[in-house]
């Protein structure tokens, strides 16, 4: 339990460092793309899922598997498809 | 063995999330940054099943089908200026698969069958499980009534009824009774081992009617702080589950989009200068521009133009700024625009375009859409960059945008949108309108801007007077 609460306080600091410094052009972006890391609860969808034991358990947890992937797969292309914008004007200046 | 192999799998993952993260500090790096993140997401989800006994393959390979087919259907088929909505949607579904895993887990401990029961969780872990459903929940329902009214499904009316606040309360408290019962039912204290499943069951009925309770009273204007909040709700909690399953790729990563969330809710706050406790209580905006009657309040008059004189007075202006908004990004103008600033460039005249940080759906919204119509990124200027370039301007073009400009902020102390900072459109010269009606904006302010003796009004589809517009100036450079 205290090594849990010690990585919770520093990735908290480590957070708030990198991401204050995100500018605003790029906040839509980072919403959802942070959004699409949540989606970590995948992991603990997974190892719920596994637990064959009980199938409540596996049934709760397999729907917990498809929301949290719908939050992933369609987090980081959503993300992907407004970074591409950014990236592509960057090459190509404004054809007059 | 296999263990520290998870642990160091998980350690990488979070190793690429923060290295993903710090390249979204610049648009060059940010794409590169995006696919770091889901790389390490593929190495957590990867290390995970290879290494954790998981043996229901099929479950595992259908969920992620599904779940990948759904996701990805969406993202490809999503327009630019709908982007917050499907950011609430996917954040609901976060804060519902964290809420199901701690379910999971709760249904494994009240499994009579199972080698785990009721009277070998400790209090502090039942509690913690309780957390995360309560926060996954809350998150889950909110965000899809924040959806339902970024999306016009609900209405943005703040809404509320008699007794509402008694309401909340009341299921706060049993939501708190729950959590309380659901840690004492553990470590033996309760005999049956459903001592678990009964308080969880009624946590998350209680949770799912607060995410609910807390949203609805919140109007339109306020929604993108409400989508960030929730958010980082959804981020933390993953960390929650990650306290339940005692997991640190949880732990670290949902504290990353905890902090994300709370940080863009922080600068959302302050660029509306509300507080958060003001957003949560609610009651501020409504469903924004309406077509509608043009009624002019009394002694006010309202000077009309149309898209020849601007032609006129833009094509004979030494700079001109544009301060686009979300009515510009519905009505699907920004290429109109996008071609309107590159023939004035072409004669000569200075254009740009000035961004309010709150201008769209959520934070940086109006950045995505002028990037999708590739108006080129050094012509967009930051509030604090293009206010002092106001009183030197000689038209300001608004078009779609309301209260972000104004004037009442600065100096209309009974407004509710007093103190809010806001770009300083009606010190240039000559200010165009482009709007369908008079109608309040966002926020259910009247806006004084459309009154003042420098703003002549253009009214009509954004989409529609600026191509207009366009046609008027090619037009003229013809001639």
């Amino acid at each position: 339990m205290l090594a849990n609460i010690i990585h919770f306080v520093l990735s908290a600091f480590l957070g708030s460092e990198i991401l204050s410094k995100v500018p605003q052009t790029l906040h839509t972006p980072l919403m959802s793309g942070a959004n699409a890391i949540s989606g970590i609860s995948i992991v603990g969808a997974l190892v719920a899922a596994g637990m064959t034991e009980s199938p409540w358990a596996q049934w709760l947890g397999f729907a917990a598997l498809v929301m949290a992937t719908i939050n992933v797969v369609g987090g980081f292309l959503v993300t992907d498809r407004m970074l591409e914008m950014f990236v592509k004007k960057k090459k190509a200046p404004p054809a007059a | 063995m296999e263990r520290a192999l998870i642990d160091l799998a998980y350690v990488a993952a979070a190793i690429l999330f923060i290295l993903g993260l710090k390249r979204m500090q610049s648009p060059v790096t940010a794409r590169v940054g995006n696919a770091l993140a889901a790389s390490g997401m593929l190495v957590a989800v990867v290390a995970t099943l290879f290494l954790q006994e998981i043996l229901s393959w099929p479950m595992i390979v259908s969920g992620l089908a599904l779940g990948g087919a759904v996701g990805g259907w969406l993202s490809q088929r999503v327009e630019m200026t709908d982007m917050p909505e499907l950011v609430a949607v996917f954040n609901g579904f976060g804060g519902g698969a964290s809420a199901l895993v701690a379910g999971a887990e709760v249904a494994r401990y009240a499994q009579q069958a199972s080698v785990l029961n009721a009277a070998t969780v400790a209090g502090s872990d039942a509690f913690v499980i309780g957390l995360s459903i309560l926060i996954g929940t809350v998150t889950f329902s909110g965000s899809f009534v924040a959806y339902g009214k970024l999306s016009g499904r609900l209405s943005g009316q703040p809404l509320t009824f008699p007794g509402m606040r008694g309401f909340t309360i009341g299921m706060l408290l049993v939501a708190g009774a729950a959590l309380v019962q659901m840690t004492r039912g553990a470590g033996g204290l309760l005999v049956e081992g459903t001592g678990l499943a009964y308080p969880a069951l009624a946590l998350c009925l209680a949770a799912l009617a607060l995410g609910v309770l807390l949203v609805v009273p919140i109007g339109g204007a306020d929604m993108p702080v409400v989508v960030s909040l929730l958010n980082s709700y959804s981020g933390l909690a993953a960390t929650a589950t990650g306290f339940v399953l005692n997991n640190t790729a949880l732990i670290v990563s949902g504290t990353l989009v905890g902090a994300a969330g709370m940080i863009l809710t922080v600068i959302m706050c302050d660029a509306m200068n509300r507080s958060l406790a003001n957003v949560m209580l609610g009651g501020f905006g409504g469903d924004g521009d309406a077509p509608g009657a043009i009624d002019v309040p009394e002694g006010k008059t309202v000077q009309e133009t149309s898209p020849d004189d601007t032609a006129i007075l833009t094509s004979y202006a030494e700079q001109v700024i544009i301060v686009p908004g979300y009515g510009l990004a519905v009505a699907q103008a920004q290429h109109a625009v996008r071609e309107l600033a590159d023939l004035l460039q072409e004669q000569g005249i200075t254009v740009k375009y000035a961004i309010h940080p709150v201008a769209g759906r959520m934070p940086g919204h109006m950045n995505v859409l002028l990037a999708e119509a590739n108006v080129p990124y050094e012509q967009l200027y930051e509030m604090d960059e293009i206010n002092p370039e106001f009183s030197t301007t000689d038209v300001a073009l608004v078009i779609g945008a309301n209260d972000v400009v104004n004037p009442a902020a600065r100096t209309d102390e009974g407004s509710p949108i007093y103190g809010m900072p806001i770009l300083n459109v009606d010190e240039a010269e000559t200010v165009v309108v482009f709007k369908r009606s008079l109608s309040p904006g966002y926020s259910g302010v009247q806006n004084d801007l459309f009154f003042a003796d420098n703003t002549k009004m253009l009214f009509g589809d954004a989409k529609e007077t600026v191509s207009a517009l366009v046609d008027e100036v090619k037009a003229l450079q013809a001639a």
